[in-house]
C-alpha cells in the first residue's frame, strides 16, 4: 500500500490512494461522475470524454477523471492539496458539449429500442445534457453485422465507447470485435464479418450503454418497466452465477446478471443467460402415468395411486439430478430412508467421496483461483464447463499466473502448459506448483467420472498437499454438492444404488440410462429423456419457480427465489415428495419449506449460512491405484447439458453453430 | 278594514301578467334555438374532443405504431395492453393492442405519450354497446376505426399542431 494522498474534490477533502483514478477518488467521495466508456472491470478507453472534470494541480482544461490518476495532480505552490470541481460552471458546460456531440450522430429512436428505459444515454442526457440540438445536418449511418443469433445490433446507435471491443478481447479472451475507420467512419465490427464465437458474448448486451448491442431473441419483446424482478442464483453450470430473472405475467422475459465479486463478478454464460425460452417448452404440466407401454394424462392421485401401488414393499433406489435444490434432495432422502431404500447423485459416476468435503468440494473458492499464481486444470475444460469461471482463470493469467493442463488439449482463451494427458504425468506439475505462492488444483469431472477417479483426486490431493495448493473440484452439476453435503450417497455409487432397484425415483435424472425392468417415476420440469423412460411423471417446477438452497462448487449456499409460477399442475420439488411420502404411508415430519429448511440446517448446518463459504478441514485421500487411460472430457454439449439448455431454440442453434464451426470445412471450401 | 290596493287591482283585471307571460314565450318563440335535434343534428366539436380510441395508419398504409408502450406505461387507468416482437421484415410491431373502453377515463395521456401519433382520441363518442364484451377493443377494431375516422383525425391532429 502506497501513501495516501490528500485530494479536495467539490470542497471536500480526503485521502486516497495515489494510484487510483480520479473518477474513483470520486466515487469514494460520493460524487457522481457520468461515463460511458469506463467500466471498473475492463481497462480504461478515455475515449467518450463524459466524465470531464475541471482540475487545479492538472491541466487547466476539463480532464478526463477517468483517465488521470490522483498521482499525476501536483499540489499548489503552498503545498496545497489538488482540488477536482465536477460542479463548476465549466463542467456543465463540458458535460453538455460532450452530450450534444455525443448525439450528433445518435437516432432519436428510443421508442423502437429495446434498451429505451434502462439506457446510459438517455438518462445522462436527461441529467447533463441539454434540451435541444443545434445538428441540422444528416445523421451518420453504419452497417449492422451480424453477430449470430445471440446480439442484435443497430450501430447507427453505438457511441464508439469500445467497451464491447474491450470485453471480448480482455475478459472473453476472444479477440472478435474491433473498431476500424477514424472520426465519423469509426466503427465497431466483427473482424471479417464474422459471428461471435464467445460463450460470454452475452454480456456484450449488458456492457453496452445504449442499444447498439441488443438481446437478440428478448427483442421487442418488453419493457424494463413492465417486467417483475427477483434475484435469485442459476443453476446451469455449478458456478451458481447470481442471476436476476425478469418475468412479466407469468412468462420469463429474460435473465441478467448479479453482481457477487465472489462469484460470478458481473458476467454470465451465454448458456444461462438465453435458456428462457427452454423455460416454455417441453414443460410437464401435469402427471402421466404408463398404462400398456403408454403415457397417460392422470391427476395427482392417480399417480400417486399407482406409485404407491407399484413401490409397496419394493427395493427402493432414490436418483438426484444435476438441478435438484438441496430441499428437495434432503425430502427425498428422507423417503428413501423411511422406505429403507438407497439415494445416489452423483449419477455421472464421477468418484466424488462421500462426507469428505475437502474432497468433493476442495478449499480454494473462487476467489483463490483468481488470486492463483498457479493454476493445475485435471482433466477438466473450464471454458466448457463453466465459462465465467474460466474468464477469472483468464483474469488470474493476465495477472501473471502460469496455468497447466493435465487432460485433453483445448482453446482455453489464454496459454497455458500442457502437461500430460493422464494421470501418470502427475508429478511433472509439482515443481511448478511448488514454486508459487498460491497455488490451486482444479480438478474437473473428465478426472472423476472414471473408475480410478478416487485414486485420481487422492493423488491430486497428495500433490496439493505437498504443495500447498488449494484445491477446487470443478462441478458441473448445480446441485450436486448441496446432495453430496446432505449425503444423498450410497457406498459404493450408481451400481450399488441400483443394485437390484425395483422402483427408481429419479430427481431430475436425464443423463443415465436406468436399468430395464425397474419401475422408474421421474420427477421434473421438462419432457426430456428421463420422462421417456418413466413409469410415473410427477411434474415439477424449473428453478425460476420455486425457492431452494444450491451450493456452488466452492461450497458456497446460495438462495434460488421463486420469479414465477410453473404450469400447470406442476408443483414445488419438496411438496411433491411430502405429499408422496404420505400416500406411501412414510409421512414426512414437516409441511412447510421453513419447516423442512430448519430440519435440514440443524443437521447440515452451513446450508444455514447463505453465502458464506465454510473452511474444509483438509482430510486427504488414501491414494489408490491408477490407469494410463487419458483424462476425457465430460461428454455433453456446452449449450445442451441441461433439459432447459435441450428445451430451449436459441440454445439448438448455438449448439448447431458450434459443430458447424468445430467440423472440419469440406475440401470445396 | 284593509284599504284596496288599486294598482294591484287594475293590473289584476287587464291581465298583465297573462300578456306578459305571453310576451315572454313568444320572444323565445322567435329567438334562435339553443338546443340540437341531437340524432339528426349535433353540436360542434374541439379539435381536442377526446372520444373514441383509434390506431391510425400511415398514408401507405402501414400502420403506425411501433409498439414501444408508452401508452401503456402512461395509463393511470391501466386499459391498455400491448405485446409485440419483431415482425417478418424485422421491424417492430404490436401483435396485441387491447384497450379495456370500459376502463379508458379519456384523459388522453396516450395520444400525448404517443411519439408517432398512432394511438389518438378521436371524435365519435356515439360507441355504446349492448354487451360490456364489446367494448374491449382489439387492434384490428382500432385500425378499423382509425381507418374509418382518419380524415377527420389528421384534420385535428394539423389544427391542434400549433399549441403542441
Amino acid at each position: 500500500m502506497t501513501d495516501l494522498r490528500k485530494i479536495i474534490i467539490d470542497g471536500m477533502e480526503l485521502e486516497v490512494d495515489p494510484r487510483l483514478t480520479l473518477l474513483q477518488a470520486c466515487e469514494e467521495a460520493g460524487v457522481e461522475i457520468p461515463r460511458f466508456c469506463y467500466h471498473e472491470r475492463l481497462s480504461i478507453a478515455g475515449n467518450c470524454r463524459m466524465c470531464l472534470v475541471e482540475v487545479k494541480g492538472g491541466p487547466p482544461k476539463p480532464a478526463a477523471s477517468c483517465a488521470m490518476q490522483v498521482k499525476d495532480l501536483r499540489p499548489g505552490p503552498e503545498g496545497q492539496p489538488p482540488e477536482v470541481m465536477t460542479r463548476t460552471p465549466m463542467v456543465k458546460k463540458a458535460r453538455e458539449g460532450v452530450m450534444e456531440f455525443l448525439l450528433i450522430n445518435h437516432p432519436l429512436d428510443c421508442p423502437i429500442c429495446d434498451q429505451g428505459g434502462e439506457c446510459d444515454l438517455q438518462d445522462q442526457a436527461m441529467a447533463y445534457g441539454v434540451d435541444f440540438s443545434r445538428y441540422r445536418e444528416p445523421k451518420r449511418a453504419a452497417i449492422d453485422p451480424d453477430l449470430g443469433p445471440l446480439v442484435g445490433t443497430c450501430m447507427t446507435r453505438c457511441i464508439s465507447c469500445t467497451r464491447c471491443v474491450r470485453f471480448l478481447t480482455e475478459v472473453a479472451g476472444v479477440p472478435e470485435m474491433g473498431q476500424t475507420g477514424r472520426g465519423e467512419d469509426s466503427e465497431i465490427t466483427s473482424y471479417l464479418g464474422a459471428m461471435l464465437t464467445s460463450e460470454l458474448q452475452g454480456n456484450v448486451i449488458d456492457l453496452c450503454p445504449v442499444g447498439a448491442l441488443t438481446n437478440k431473441p428478448y427483442a421487442y419483446t418488453a419493457r424494463p418497466w413492465e417486467l417483475r424482478k427477483t434475484e435469485t442464483i442459476d443453476v446451469i453450470d455449478a458456478l451458481g452465477t447470481n442471476i436476476r430473472v425478469d418475468v412479466r405475467g407469468r412468462e420469463v422475459m429474460r435473465i441478467l446478471p448479479r453482481n457477487h465479486d465472489g462469484v460470478n463478478e458481473e458476467w454470465m454464460a451465454d448458456r444461462s443467460r438465453f435458456v428462457w425460452d427452454g423455460l416454455r417448452r417441453q414443460r410437464l404440466d401435469r402427471p402421466y402415468v404408463r398404462r400398456d407401454g403408454k403415457l397417460h394424462a392422470a391427476t395427482w392421485a392417480e399417480a400417486f395411486g399407482a406409485i404407491a401401488e407399484a413401490a409397496r414393499g419394493k427395493r427402493f433406489a432414490a436418483l438426484a439430478g444435476d438441478l435438484a435444490p438441496a430441499e428437495a434432495v434432503y425430502a427425498l432422502r428422507e423417503l428413501a430412508r423411511a422406505l429403507g431404500g438407497t439415494t445416489e447423485c452423483r449419477v455421472d459416476g464421477a468418484r466424488l467421496p462421500a462426507g469428505n468435503r475437502s474432497a468433493y468440494v476442495g478449499t480454494a473458492t473462487i476467489r483463490d483461483v483468481e488470486a492463483a499464481d498457479a493454476i493445475l486444470l485435471i482433466g477438466s475444460n473450464p471454458r466448457n464447463e463453466a465459462p465465467v469461471l474460466n474468464a477469472r482463470m483468464r483474469k488470474a493469467w493476465l495477472n501473471g499466473c502460469e496455468i497447466a493442463v493435465l487432460g485433453e488439449p483445448a482453446d482455453l482463451a489464454y496459454p497455458y502448459s500442457h502437461l500430460g494427458t493422464g494421470p501418470a504425468d502427475l508429478d511433472k506439475a509439482r515443481d511448478g506448483l511448488a514454486g508459487a505462492e498460491r497455488p490451486v488444483v482444479v480438478v474437473g469431472m473428465g478426472a472423476l467420472c472414471r473408475a480410478d477417479g478416487g485414486a485420481v483426486l487422492g493423488r491430486a490431493m497428495a500433490l496439493a498437499g505437498e504443495t500447498g495448493a488449494k484445491l477446487l473440484v470443478l462441478h458441473t452439476a448445480a446441485g450436486r454438492v448441496g446432495a453430496m453435503d446432505l449425503g444423498f450417497t450410497t457406498e459404493g455409487g450408481m451400481e450399488a444404488a441400483l443394485d437390484g432397484a425395483e422402483v427408481i425415483y429419479a430427481l431430475g435424472v436425464d443423463e443415465v440410462d436406468l436399468p430395464d425392468g425397474a419401475f422408474v417415476v421421474y420427477q421434473g420440469s421438462h419432457g426430456d429423456r428421463g420422462a421417456h423412460r418413466a413409469d410415473v411423471i410427477l411434474p415439477a417446477c424449473a428453478y425460476t419457480e420455486e425457492t431452494g438452497i444450491f451450493v456452488n462448487m466452492e461450497g458456497r449456499p446460495q438462495l434460488a427465489n421463486r420469479a414465477g409460477f410453473p404450469p400447470g399442475d406442476a408443483r414445488e420439488n419438496w411438496a411433491i415428495i411430502r405429499a408422496l411420502s404420505a400416500a406411501l404411508d412414510a409421512t414426512l415430519p414437516f409441511d412447510s419449506v421453513a419447516d423442512l429448511r430448519a430440519a435440514m440446517v440443524s443437521e447440515v448446518p452451513h446450508l444455514g449460512r447463505i453465502d458464506q463459504v465454510p473452511e474444509n478441514a483438509w482430510t486427504p485421500l488414501p491414494a489408490g491405484d491408477i490407469t494410463d487411460q487419458a483424462f476425457g472430457s465430460v461428454a455433453t454439449d456446452h449449450y445442451l447439458g441441461t433439459p432447459i439448455g435441450r428445451a430451449s431454440e436459441v440454445m439448438a442453434e448455438m449448439s448447431r453453430l458450434s459443430r458447424s464451426r468445430s467440423a472440419p470445412p469440406l475440401a470445396a471450401e | 278594514m284593509a284599504s284596496i290596493d288599486w294598482t294591484r287591482a287594475t293590473r289584476y283585471f287587464l291581465l298583465a301578467d297573462f300578456f306578459g307571460g305571453f310576451r315572454l314565450g313568444m320572444r323565445y318563440f322567435f329567438k334562435p334555438k339553443t338546443t340540437v335535434n341531437y340524432p339528426h343534428e349535433k353540436g360542434p366539436l374541439s379539435p381536442r374532443f377526446r372520444g373514441e380510441l383509434a390506431l391510425r395508419r400511415y398514408a401507405n398504409g402501414e400502420e403506425r405504431c411501433i409498439a414501444c408502450k408508452l401508452c401503456e406505461a402512461i395509463c393511470p387507468a391501466q386499459a391498455i395492453t400491448i405485446e409485440a416482437e419483431p415482425r417478418d421484415d424485422g421491424s417492430r410491431r404490436t401483435t396485441r393492442y387491447d384497450v379495456d373502453m370500459t376502463k379508458c377515463i379519456y384523459c388522453g395521456f396516450c395520444q400525448e405519450a404517443c411519439p408517432v401519433d398512432a394511438i389518438v382520441l378521436g371524435q365519435n363518442f356515439e360507441f355504446s354497446t349492448e354487451t360490456r364484451e364489446e367494448l374491449f377493443y382489439n387492434k384490428d377494431r382500432l385500425l378499423a376505426s382509425g381507418d374509418r375516422w382518419e380524415p377527420e383525425l389528421a384534420r385535428n391532429l394539423e389544427l391542434d399542431a400549433p399549441y403542441r
